[in-house]
């Protein structure tokens, strides 16, 4: 216990980078997940291509190179002057989206081909009848596996650490450093992940029970 | 002007692989008239209907609606489908809307009525179809004649030129099929302007200015319902009709 309170301040800020880091990519990573799925079921052959490849060539990449990436080899190109949070975002945004956007196009098969047809037939467009029909049905579908990634999303974060973002997967070496009890230290860290995966797992269950109630 | 039908189909082809589902049809709805479209299954009536809104693209031939040639996939298809009402065999409502919200959601969105308007119509609509005491349920906790009554109501909120039926009744339990029959002969009687593929006989007779009975693809008898019923000219009406009126 004396670890955890001598060192409140470490935790404190470690975790809320943490957390930082986990809201913007989970928003980040739903959203660019879902426009890329309407890219894989739509009817433009080039967009359904640009998934396809962005998919493969993402989901089948280690985090960690991702993340290297945009640590070192990024700012060699260039192109613009971004923080390492920011960095670190869109790096945990890019990798993760390709899993959501598998999830939600296993989704989309789900819903049945009618109400797509139902759509169509009251003058939607392509685009109204999947943001406004089909998307709204097939995340419905899949909010445990949706919830699976956002889990695995926030233990992702703590590779971040080793782009001098500050966050909880960083404490045990400004714990050493201070000459505090590593090992204890570290269970800490973990009790704090485990809290931190309460919420989305009740956040889950309560969309899971509301959305059962519409089919 | 008024003297362009609504539905025209001229020379119309259609195969589904090897199957020739439709052959050389030729096809004009009048403002005002109601059409019931017969036949054995499978003899392409329910593929006729999806083909006036390009649900099914067609191989060959003309159709026109409101004297407009039928566009390519797009805009201006999404535009002239906004126009064209169509009741489903298995319903479709949006599984995920209110019954109030799945009437409102195409004026909201392809119409740009503002929410109250829409809100309004959708109400005035569900009391037409006699369930507005159920607009703030889901589709799935209402009875099959309920849900298939909700699906005309959400039709009928665009105000569309025609309104396209697919067998609407043949999904329902017997009990029903009437108050969903009631509603379109209602629909009828105030001159709505409506294609209905169907197996319901009676409706044909109540309802019906024409009967039109397909066979294998083709349009074989086109007649005025008691010319039909009473004096079928061709072998294969017969024995339709001696199929299913003798039971």
């Amino acid at each position: 216990m004396n670890v955890l309170l001598d060192n409140i301040d470490l935790y404190a800020r470690g975790f809320l980078g943490t957390i930082e880091l986990f809201v913007v990519s989970a928003i980040g990573s739903l959203i660019l997940g879902a426009l890329l799925a309407a890219m894989r079921v739509s009817p433009v052959p080039i967009l359904r291509a640009f998934g396809t490849v962005y998919v493969n060539i993402l989901r089948n990449t280690p985090l960690t190179l991702v993340i290297f990436f945009f640590a070192f080899a990024y700012p060699r190109l260039e192109i613009a002057d971004l923080s390492y949070f920011t960095r670190a975002c869109i790096g945990l945004i890019l990798y993760t989206a390709a899993f959501v956007c598998e999830v939600i196009r296993s989704g989309v098969n789900t819903v049945p081909v009618g109400q797509a047809e139902a759509s169509r037939a009251l003058g939607f467009t392509f685009t109204q009848t999947l943001s406004q029909v089909v998307l709204p049905q097939a995340v419905r579908n899949v909010v445990p596996p949706l919830a699976n990634i956002q889990i695995a999303l926030l233990k992702n974060t703590t590779i971040a650490a080793g782009f001098s973002v500050t966050e909880a997967g960083g404490i045990y070496q400004a714990l050493s450093e201070r000459g505090a009890n590593v090992f204890v230290g570290l269970l800490w860290v973990a009790v704090g992940f485990l809290i931190l995966v309460v919420p989305l797992t009740l956040l889950q269950r309560n969309l899971d029970r509301r959305w059962s109630t519409a089919r | 002007m008024t003297d362009t039908p609504m539905i025209r189909m001229a020379a119309v082809d259609k195969h589904f692989g090897e199957l020739h589902v439709l052959k050389d049809i030729n096809l004009e709805v009048e403002r005002g008239q109601v059409v019931v479209v017969l036949g054995p299954s499978g003899s392409g009536k329910s593929t006729l209907c999806r083909t006036i809104n390009r649900l099914e693209p067609v191989d060959s031939g003309t159709i026109e609606v409101d004297g407009r040639a039928l566009p390519a996939e797009g805009k201006a298809l999404a535009g002239l489908r906004a126009d064209v009402g169509m009741v489903f065999q298995s319903f479709n409502l949006f599984a995920h809307k209110t019954v109030v919200e799945n009437v409102m959601l195409a004026p909201l969105k392809v119409r740009r009525q503002d929410k109250a308007a829409a809100e309004k119509n959708a109400v005035r609509l569900l009391e037409r179809v006699g369930i507005a005491n159920q607009k703030d349920k889901y589709p799935a906790q209402l009875s099959g004649g309920q849900q298939q009554r909700v699906a005309i109501a959400r039709a009928l909120a665009m105000d569309p030129k025609v309104m396209l039926f697919d067998e609407p009744t043949s999904a329902l339990d017997p009990e029903m099929v009437q108050e969903v029959l009631d509603v379109m002969t209602g629909l009828a009687k105030d001159g709505m302007t409506m294609l209905v593929v169907t197996h319901e006989m009676g409706f044909a007779r109540r309802a019906a200015h024409r009967v039109v009975f397909m066979a294998d693809g083709e349009i074989v008898e086109d007649s005025t319902p008691d010319d039909f019923f009473t004096n079928p000219s061709s072998d294969r009406a017969k024995d339709f009709l001696g199929k299913i009126l003798t039971h």
